[in-house]
């Protein structure tokens, strides 16, 4: 029997070989992804994970685990199992070349062309 | 050339890279070269992904059995303020374990693998939690000086390799400087109190400073192991240099508190720059960590008579379509 300097577990006589069966597959449930936004305005950010047997389980241990302290609006929590990801091996579609300028505000320059008409046309 | 492209199985300094392809080897150093992240589903050496299971996990197992010995007092900490506190710390230990066996679950073991790991003793924790919390002062020295400890090794690892780890361990961090300044309030109170707080918190400090020298764990070996886990980011700092960073900051705010340090040794060598101190007793640490210590038994035994009254509401809770799958990040 444990004598334990704690009142609560000297209380609950345990023994020190309590061996129990060991822990089955799904014991821990599921995981959910936890989105956290800190005001509103922001945009919902992926803070984490945690198990939970349902998604109203999975909010309150989300709102525990993620929303302690400092700034808090709202959660989303989300299976993991339906989240579709892109694969990190093919990071090279997000790839760019110099050309894609046409894409960028940088791409389009004027004030030359704008500073040269007036000079010429003194305007 | 960060990549070793020909590996010589026989070689024992290779051996952990044995049958690792050398292309996939090389590129993989080379990303943690340039500081950039591994992340979950990445290739990574065998050897990579079984240190870095066992290291998570065991800080994991540590948050838990750490919550214990300060649990302890809850029901009788000084004062409604000093109740809400530590169970607000307590809680936060609770939460990093459940962020760390996230970041190592992302590696491939299940949270019920590791959490029978840890019941049946295979799996190992920080042993400083192996000991008890006498007093009240025992639990405010642990709020204290054990997470300053854990902080040093914490911010050292938050510079790892390993982009689930180092995202637990920034968040686990910015809880941690609560905790410390938490602890020091409360020695600095006990400290500047009535002689016979004084007594109660020098007492508990002479109680917990062999446990806290031996909290880093005992010089690295230097090996080709300890080597490449270093180039690797999965070890960070030797535990030689975080025990003399914890020394170096610490030594001096216990000192201004007028309490002794039980180590006549214990001065700064101010050729070297660093901290001589007597040789903590690592027989006594190897006996303690292997089931020999005052509360080992205990705090197994609570761990699984926890996990045992609660399997039912699990059981009762768990629905037939749910399926497991391995978080992203």
């Amino acid at each position: 029997m444990i004598n334990s300097l704690d009142p609560r577990i000297a209380r609950e006589q345990i023994n020190e070989d309590n061996t129990i069966a060991p822990l089955t597959e799904m014991d821990q449930f599921e995981t959910y992804e936890v989105f956290h936004q800190k005001k509103r305005g922001d945009q919902h950010v992926h803070v984490g994970i945690v198990h939970a047997p349902n998604a109203e389980m999975a909010l309150l241990f989300g709102k525990e685990q993620f929303g302690r302290r400092g700034l808090s609006v709202n959660i989303w929590v989300v299976k993991t199992s339906n989240v579709f990801a892109s694969d990190y091996d093919d990071a090279d579609i997000f790839e760019t070349v110099p050309e894609k300028q046409y894409r960028e505000a940088g791409g389009y320059k004027v004030m030359d062309k704008i500073n040269k008409y007036k000079k010429e046309n003194k305007v | 050339m960060y990549g070793n492209a020909y590996i010589d199985p026989n070689e024992k300094a290779n051996a952990m890279l044995a049958g690792e392809d050398p292309i996939k080897l090389a590129e993989f150093e080379a990303r943690i070269a340039r500081g950039e992240k591994i992340e979950p589903k990445d290739w990574m050496p065998k050897e990579y992904r079984k240190q870095l299971i066992r290291m998570i996990e065991q800080h994991g197992h540590s948050e838990i059995i750490g919550a214990l010995p300060e649990g302890t007092w809850i029901t009788r900490a000084p004062g409604f303020k000093r109740k809400l506190a530590l169970m607000a710390k307590v809680q936060d230990e609770v939460g990093h374990a459940q962020l760390l066996y996230s970041a190592a679950e992302t590696l491939g073991k299940s949270r019920e693998d590791m959490i029978n790991d840890l019941i049946t003793g295979k799996s190992k924790y920080s042993n400083v939690f192996n000991y008890p919390a006498y007093t009240w002062a025992d639990a405010c020295i642990i709020a204290w000086l054990i997470d300053a400890g854990a902080i040093i090794n914490q911010v050292a690892n938050a510079k790892g390799s390993y982009g689930p780890y180092c995202r637990a361990l920034d968040r686990i961090c910015t809880e941690e400087s609560f905790h410390l300044k938490y602890g020091h309030d409360n020695v600095v109170t006990l400290a500047t109190g009535t002689p016979i707080q004084r007594k109660m918190v020098q007492e508990a400090l002479t109680r917990w400073w062999p446990p806290i020298m031996h909290f880093f764990g005992p010089s690295d070996k230097i090996s080709s192991h300890t080597e490449i886990l270093m180039r690797w980011k999965v070890k960070m700092a030797s535990n030689d240099d975080m025990r003399q960073q914890f020394l170096n900051m610490y030594v001096p705010k216990i000192w201004d508190l007028g309490l002794v340090i039980p180590d006549a040794n214990l001065k700064k060598n101010e050729e070297t720059g660093k901290w001589d101190y007597t040789e903590p007793d690592w027989d006594e640490f190897k006996r303690v960590i292997n089931g020999g210590g005052p509360c080992n038994a205990e705090r197994l035994a609570v761990r699984r008579m926890a996990e045992e009254k609660g399997r039912w509401v699990r059981a009762a809770l768990l629905r037939k379509d749910e399926k497991y799958v391995t978080p992203l990040a």
